[in-house]
């Protein structure tokens, strides 16, 4: 599967930006030339300097520290919420897809209603109800995100229920539990994995632009979404203010989907041939 | 199974849809926190009022009663057209709601049209050079497309347009030179969005038999896109359009936030800021019953329009 990756260019550059950007999350304090919360009124708006190298905000602080922090809380939020998301997604799928019957149906059928209203839509009026703040955004998106990963899980648990290992595994005096956990999981988690990184890129424009609508994370974090909302104000005198932030979101977004198109591909060559996908 | 009897199988399936969205709709006013009478009194008034005044007003407001009361109670209401007062501003939520989606439909129907004109030709340009240069540039841009925030790219045009080139204006409604920046913004996202599902539909279509028997008879190459893969290619459209529709409304919130458009999505954050619970109630079960009537009517154009569907044991949902 590596090879595959690898063999994709697509993929590892996807790879590379979604690596880096870890790597500047996690090297925040050692990467970023000021406090990123550190308010100096007297150079507020300053041009590109040796000191600043994109400037400052309105409030004097520096906007490239500010924009390596809001790695740590734009990629933390994604991480913690794409983490509830696979569980509960994994969890519905599995027991809906292998218990079958009126569970299934009713289960089945909570998924169809709330994918039949626009997800952005329905996560707006449940934050917004919950009221702003990064609780209630990662609560409010982790409840209806999980249906699309639970109706995938259902599907691949459905004609793996019937697999001849399944079966073996049942004459051998397996109980459910020891079916599901040893042999049915491990065959539902990769095509979850890839799932994943194809959302996340989703997941990283729905949170930034929540915190745009000031419903997610709250100034003064440094929350690439928050800052640019916060740019706002500005933005007939100061256009970078807004500019920089959404040139970062549209980065890390890209980085994710070239990685999921990517894993995707790899995970199914055969599709990916047939449709021309492999070696772009 | 005859039209009928499906119309009717159909019917039954939606009306069980809307009936768990208003159930969940109305579920989200058990969510939020404080009490509906104690912040509506101090809307009113300004300072905290008392707790005698606040019993008083959840009795009529009837919030001293059950959930499953009011639950049917707001129902029952909502079937005859009926989603309450808005708390902002004491109109009908309905009325609201209807003064204010011809804007969001205007917006999300034009940036769906003009998204497609984009995507269709692209596509075909993509999958017909695929693997040149063209191609790889094509399906760049369509990627980074999908990848940019819709709020972000509305403030990139605007400062394009409306700022740098001063030939647009930055923003409000009245007239079709206010509709260009929303539109263009949620079109660029929509065309990226469509070009990539259309080339991977159209590259499909390339290598199937029909395409290498119109070949091998001699067919020149752009006959066989446009005649036989495109056509083909074009059927997914309906419900990649109605798909994509919706994603348009969820981003013309923000879309429309942007530039002051009227529409409905600027109103729902709005309610959102104001805590309008009722508002916001009403908003998830008006779009939702939209959303499921598009449906309903994309199911059917298919059972009427695709053979393969109307004789095929699959159209039962």
């Amino acid at each position: 599967m590596m090879r595959l990756v690898f063999r994709s260019r697509a993929a590892f550059a996807g790879g590379t930006i979604v690596v880096a950007l870890f790597a500047v999350a996690l090297l925040a304090p050692w990467l970023a030339p000021h406090d990123p919360a550190l308010v100096d009124p007297a150079s507020s708006f300053a041009s590109p300097s040796a000191a600043h190298w994109l400037g400052t905000d309105n409030l004097g602080r520096d906007v490239l520290s500010r924009l390596v922090y809001g790695a740590r809380w734009s990629l933390g939020i994604v991480v913690v919420a794409t983490a509830l998301i696979m569980s509960m997604g994994v969890a519905v799928g599995v027991v809906s897809g292998y218990a079958g019957g009126l569970l299934d149906d009713v289960l089945m059928r909570l998924v169809d209603t709330v994918l039949s209203i626009p997800t952005l839509l329905l996560g707006l009026a449940i934050v917004g109800t919950l009221g702003p703040g990064i609780g209630s955004m990662t609560i409010g998106l982790a409840s209806i995100w999980w249906v699309g990963y639970a109706r995938v899980v259902r599907g691949l648990v459905l004609t793996l229920r019937e697999r001849g290992f399944v079966d073996a595994a049942r004459a051998l005096g397996a109980n459910d539990r020891r079916v599901v956990l040893v042999h049915i999981m491990p065959s539902v988690l990769p095509s979850v994995a890839v799932l994943a990184s194809l959302e996340m890129g989703e997941l990283i424009l729905a949170i930034s632009g929540l915190s745009f609508l000031g419903l997610g994370v709250q100034p003064p974090t440094p929350e690439w979404g928050a800052m640019l909302n916060d740019g706002r104000s500005f933005f007939f005198t100061a256009p970078q203010l807004v500019l920089y932030p959404g040139l970062v979101i549209t980065a890390s977004v890209l980085g994710f989907n070239l990685l999921g198109d990517g894993l995707r591909d790899a995970l199914d060559p055969v599709d990916a041939l047939r449709l021309g996908r492999s070696g772009a | 199974m005859s039209l009928a009897q499906w119309l009717v199988r159909r019917a039954g399936g939606a009306v069980v849809v809307w009936l768990l969205i208003s159930f969940l709709a109305f579920s989200l006013s058990t969510l939020a926190p404080g009490d509906p009478a104690q912040l509506m009194l101090l809307r009113r008034t300004g300072d905290a009022p008392s707790e005698t005044e606040v019993v008083e007003l959840r009795h009529r407001m009837g919030l001293d009663r059950p959930f499953a009361a009011r639950y049917v109670t707001w129902l029952s209401n909502a079937s005859r057209g009926d989603l309450g007062e808005s708390y902002r501003t004491g109109q009908p939520v309905l009325t609201e709601l209807r003064t204010r989606f011809p804007a969001t439909l205007t917006l999300a129907l034009t940036a769906l049209l003009a998204g497609l004109l984009i995507a269709v030709p692209l596509a075909a340009a993509s999958a017909a050079a695929r693997g040149t240069s063209l191609d790889h540039a094509a399906r760049l841009l369509a990627l980074v497309g999908v990848s940019m925030p819709s709020y972000w790219l509305a403030y990139v045009l605007m400062l394009v347009f409306a700022v740098m080139l001063g030939v647009l204006p930055v923003s409000g409604s009245g007239g079709l030179r206010h509709l260009v920046l929303p539109s263009l913004t949620l079109a660029l996202g929509s065309a990226a969005s469509i070009t990539r599902m259309l080339r991977a539909n159209l590259l499909d279509e390339l290598g199937s038999d029909y395409v290498r028997t119109a070949r091998a008879k001699g067919l020149p190459g752009h006959l066989v896109l446009m005649r036989h893969a495109l056509r083909n290619a074009l059927n997914p459209l309906v419900t990649v359009s109605a798909l994509r529709f919706g994603r348009l409304l969820g981003e013309a919130v923000i879309v429309e936030t942007v530039f002051a458009w009227p529409g409905v999505g600027r109103w729902m954050v709005e309610s959102i800021y104001d805590r309008d619970y009722p508002a916001i109630q009403g908003f998830v079960l008006y779009i939702a019953t939209v959303f499921i009537i598009i449906n309903a009517i994309v199911d059917l154009s298919y059972r009427v329009m695709d053979p393969r569907v109307r004789l095929g044991a699959a159209a039962t949902a």
